[in-house]
């Protein structure tokens, strides 16, 4: 991910000794506005277990009977504990202050990018690196051990599932997808079968699906370049990657905004060299010959 | 987990898809709320997985976690992939709001109504 937590903010909603209790509804309504607003909440109860504190800001919110806690701030200058006091204060409001604490706190502001990428199933995965192969948008990786995984998240295009489908061990998911197992749900054998038929990899790579592409785009090309019409030239390249669309539940979206074939016939042939290189190293390390995994570099990464 | 030692409880909100019926959601933390469950209520558990948000480590690392978000499974992949896996086995619950209703999830967290009381009636 481009842009990891550094800051955090914990809000705590507390109604313990020298505080009010709030209203079932006001509590409710309060809880629900600061998670729809991006912040999460930890409502502490006398006898309960909640996480222990970390190096997080704490926020505490209460209606306080007495003098509020004192707020305080670490060695570094940074907050430590922030209080408000939340009486005769709407849901609405209690975002609004817990926003500007944050803004002050110099703390990112939740909820600006849709949480959309692949999870690897690690359990099913065998590292076959299809997924790296075919994903279009750099989102997949490698580690020091060539390990397949998910390097970029934020490149991932929001609703396309295009890689868990050509995945054939459905070992990728997208908790956030409509349907199972994709979306996180028990693995049947029957998925199996169904995902791994949906798409063979090899015959993409061999070039059926995308010389097909490049065969209908090279003709759309040369009829567009004496007409010059540009909307006509992105209906019949949207017509031409519907059997995409179809087949891996592409959104049209991102469909627009593929690579042209040449792009990923180049794509394809970088991957190739990189599974030949694989290849290589591990009959390699199969001979003896190298004790070392292979570097980003090698990998052209 | 220590015997009769409550658990912690995470609640995700799924905050930035719409693949949990509301219904569900609103139920489920309007239970939790109304309760005497301490609980943590997170936004989205994916978004946080993504950002590998340090907060992932310390509900790891919390013992007898029970967990009400989605499928187990992309449940148990999100903390790894954060960096921060579960404890393996059977040691943390996984309720689902995407297949489970909210009365079975809150009879599950909660406990049966009057099953409380009856908790009371015991220690006292």
């Amino acid at each position: 991910m481009s842009h990891p937590v550094q800051e955090r903010l914990r809000v705590v909603l507390y109604e313990g000794p020298g505080s009010t209790a709030l209203e079932s509804e006001e509590r409710f309504e309060t809880l629900n506005a600061l998670l729809e607003g991006g912040y999460g909440v930890t409502r502490p109860k006398s006898g309960g277990t909640v996480s222990p504190e970390d190096d997080a800001t704490v926020m505490l919110l209460g209606r306080f009977e007495g003098p509020a806690p004192l707020e305080s701030r670490r060695e570094d200058g940074r907050p430590a504990l922030l209080v408000r006091d939340i009486e005769r204060r709407g849901a609405e409001d209690v975002v609004a202050q817990v926003a500007a604490a944050r803004d002050q706190a110099g703390i990112a502001e939740p909820g600006q990018w849709t949480p959309w990428f692949p999870v690897i199933d690690y359990d099913r995965c065998t590292n076959c690196m299809q997924c790296l192969t075919f994903c279009l948008f750099d989102v997949y990786g490698v580690d020091a051990e060539g390990q397949i995984k998910v390097s970029n998240e934020d490149k991932c295009k929001t609703n396309c599932p295009a890689c868990s489908r050509v995945c054939p061990e459905v070992a990728i998911l997208f908790p956030k997808y409509r349907k199972g197992p994709i979306n996180g749900d028990v693995v049947k054998q029957e998925d199996v079968q169904k995902e791994s038929m949906k798409v063979d990899i090899s015959a993409l790579l061999g070039g059926d699906i995308y010389k097909s592409l490049r065969e209908r785009q090279d003709t759309a090309r040369q009829r567009f370049s004496t007409e010059r019409d540009e909307s006509r030239a992105l209906l019949e390249r949207k017509r031409c990657l519907g059997e995409l669309k179809d087949a891996l539940d592409i959104p049209d979206e991102v469909l627009m905004t593929l690579p042209s074939a040449g792009d990923i016939e180049e794509r394809a042939r970088r991957a190739k060299e990189k599974a030949e290189k694989r290849k290589a190293r591990s009959q390699s390390v199969k001979d003896g010959g190298a004790s070392r995994a292979p570097s980003q570099d090698e990998w052209g990464i | 987990m220590k015997d009769g030692q409550k658990r912690a409880h995470l609640y995700c909100h799924c905050a930035y898809a719409k693949v949990i019926d509301p219904e569900v959601k609103r139920q489920v933390l309007r239970g939790l709320s109304e309760s005497d469950v301490a609980f943590e209520a997170v936004p989205d558990l994916c978004e946080m997985s993504a950002r590998k948000d340090p907060t992932l480590a310390r509900l790891s690392a919390t013992p007898g976690l029970e967990i009400t978000a989605c499928y187990p499974r992309a449940v148990r992949w999100l903390f790894h992939a954060a960096g921060h896996p579960l404890p393996a086995g059977d040691e943390v619950k996984i309720h689902n709001m995407r297949e489970e209703s909210a009365e079975v999830i809150l009879e599950r967290v909660i406990g049966a109504p009057g099953e409380k009381e009856q908790e009371q009636e015991m220690s006292s």
